[in-house]
């Protein structure tokens, strides 16, 4: 539902993967393709080298924890066809996921797998330089993870209900009309709103 | 004993003007000449990302303003635009206007702070900085008069814009519309035929088109290299459609042709300008939404034309009033990364202006 306007369907990309190299592609749907995760390396090389989807540049990559798996979305672009391909690869290990770099195909990756290894923790294969970016050596775990500091009996970080949402009718509109008054904030007869003499 | 020296280590920042802010560089060096390079950053990270998986949409978007604080409206714009994909929310004509004279704007005075601080890593202290800092100034000036802040704006929301700018807004933008081309005129009289300005950038941190490309690169970084590449024409947002303009490119890619990149796009955006007050049409400046907006499961990857290149923002939903997953693709720090390639054999004099001519804004890298 929410494809960007430039983004090629998943099927597409997919069935060309596929004839290419068979048994590399796992799963795909109209927004993306998922390739098997220790093949991720051959698929970025196959669409960057092919003229027809011309990936050339990665434009964004970044990491999703889902509890019991990692998702790692790589977006690429082609400059000249301007398209947007969507790749991701699921890590299936959540005690110690790695995944082979994109870095050999796309220097654009140094950094962004960097931010990655540091805030998710995945390990990149073949980075030139995987150290943490933005926190320092020993800081304990990885924050971006859900179950970081978590605090226990199944529940993890994140927002169930908005505080000021009224729980019987959550779709109310932000209107004047819907503001449930008040009466401790009504005011009082004869106030004018000067400031007291 | 003989001439020849040893390498040595020198830390430069974080604490240091040429670096843009609190970004640390270790460099390894033969005399002169840069061996190797590493960059330290993380001293502005406020781990955002994190924040956000516990705060709704609406409440995200003052984050946007300070990850990059030098173009809060471009910033706000990303979320913005990702979130009503996400959620499937229109944006009246008028508000799709307003936002395209903020961003224009912010452009502007992005550049003015991006060419300045290069000007004065070149040499020219501080003179050129003020003179655009005067554009600058008048520009914020026109953000606090219609949302009250001059950096963190806060001004864009889901489904719109969150004020109507107040009447004596629309005459001080056309005066800084007429002034404007006057003054870019001036900084090209002073500027870009300086022998001393050219000498130190001209063939400066050369970077080829395909290097640009591979790394990543965006926005007048890759547009100085020669790659006609701008989002606001490959996949137009807003009311970008409807706008005449062109994309200044560069020859070479270095340091002279991204600054040159940079003040031509300030004359787009005057015209962008022009074309937008002219067409506004009247009507509602945003659309109501939920208090809590609780989007159906998705993925989603919005993207807008950031005066550094591609801002993106990567959300997905779980049905939740939070976002599940909330990922800035942040270009100040995606653009530094061929930064060590750049560094290695040059002198560190040119090194400094080639990192400033990158236009990074640290509390972006960080986040």
């Amino acid at each position: 539902m929410p494809a960007g306007p430039t983004q090629l369907e998943g099927g597409r990309v997919a069935e060309a993967l596929n004839n290419a190299m068979p048994g590399i592609v796992t799963t795909s749907n109209d927004e993306w393709v998922e390739v098997d995760s220790m093949r991720l390396g051959e698929a970025l090389h196959w669409l960057h080298d092919s003229s027809e989807f011309d990936a050339a540049q990665l434009s964004n990559l970044c990491g999703v924890d889902y509890h019991d798996h990692f998702a790692m979305v790589y977006y690429l672009q082609s400059l000249d066809r301007n398209h947007q391909i969507v790749v991701k690869a699921r890590v299936a290990d959540h005690e110690a996921p790695a995944l082979p770099s994109a870095y050999p195909v796309y220097k654009g990756a140094l950094l962004q797998e960097r931010e990655v290894f540091d805030l998710m923790g995945i390990n990149f294969e073949g980075h030139p330089d995987m150290r943490r970016i933005f926190l320092w050596d020993g800081f304990p775990g990885h924050p971006l993870r859900k179950d970081f500091l978590g605090i226990g009996e199944g529940l993890t970080s994140g927002l169930r209900r908005f505080p000021f949402e009224n729980k019987e009718n959550p779709d109310r509109l932000l209107n004047r009309d819907n503001i449930i008054p008040d009466p401790s904030q009504e005011v009082p007869d004869g106030w004018t709103g000067a400031a007291p003499a | 004993m003989t001439n020849a020296s040893e390498p040595y280590v020198l830390n430069i920042g974080p604490q240091h003007p040429s670096t843009h802010g609190v970004f640390r560089i270790r460099v390894v060096m033969d005399g002169e000449r840069i061996l190797d390079l590493d960059m330290i950053v993380g001293y502005l990270h406020r781990s955002m990302e994190k924040l956000a998986e516990e705060r709704t949409y609406t409440q995200n978007i003052p984050f946007t303003d300070r990850a990059d604080y030098l173009a809060a409206m471009s910033s706000n714009l990303g979320l913005c635009l990702a979130a009503e994909r996400l959620a499937d929310v229109e944006v009246p004509e008028r508000a799709s206007y307003l936002r395209v004279i903020f961003a224009e704007l912010q452009r502007i005075a992005s550049h003015a702070m991006a060419n300045g601080t290069l000007v004065s890593d070149a040499g020219a202290w501080q003179t050129p900085l003020l003179y655009m800092f005067r554009e600058r100034e008048k520009i914020l000036d026109l953000f606090e008069m219609t949302c009250g802040a001059r950096l963190t704006t806060n001004y864009m929301r889901i489904g719109g814009v969150a004020f109507e700018p107040p009447p004596e807004f629309w005459p001080a933008l056309q005066e800084l519309v007429d002034e404007l081309p006057d003054r870019i005129s001036e900084y090209e009289e002073l500027l870009t035929q300086n022998e001393i300005f050219i000498a130190r950038t001209r063939g400066v941190g050369v970077i080829t088109p395909e290097d640009a490309i591979n790394g990543s690169l965006v926005g007048p970084a890759l547009r100085g290299s020669g790659v006609p590449w701008d989002l606001r024409k490959a996949e137009p947002y807003c009311v970008y459609d409807r706008m005449e303009f062109d994309i200044p490119i560069g020859t070479t890619g270095d340091v002279y042709d991204r600054f040159m990149v940079r003040l031509a796009e300030t004359r787009e955006s005057v015209k962008i300008l022009r074309q937008s007050i002219a067409g506004i049409p009247d009507g509602p400046h945003k659309t109501d939404i939920p208090l809590a907006l609780r989007p159906e499961p998705g993925e989603v990857y919005g993207r807008v034309e950031g005066p550094r290149g591609e801002i993106g923002f990567y959300l997905v939903s779980d049905g939740g009033p939070a976002p599940y997953r909330f990922h800035i693709r942040a270009p100040s720090l995606i653009n530094l990364s061929l930064l060590r390639e750049m560094a290695q054999g040059v002198a560190l004099s040119d090194a400094v202006v080639a990192l400033g001519s990158m236009d990074i804004v640290v509390g972006e890298i960080d986040r």
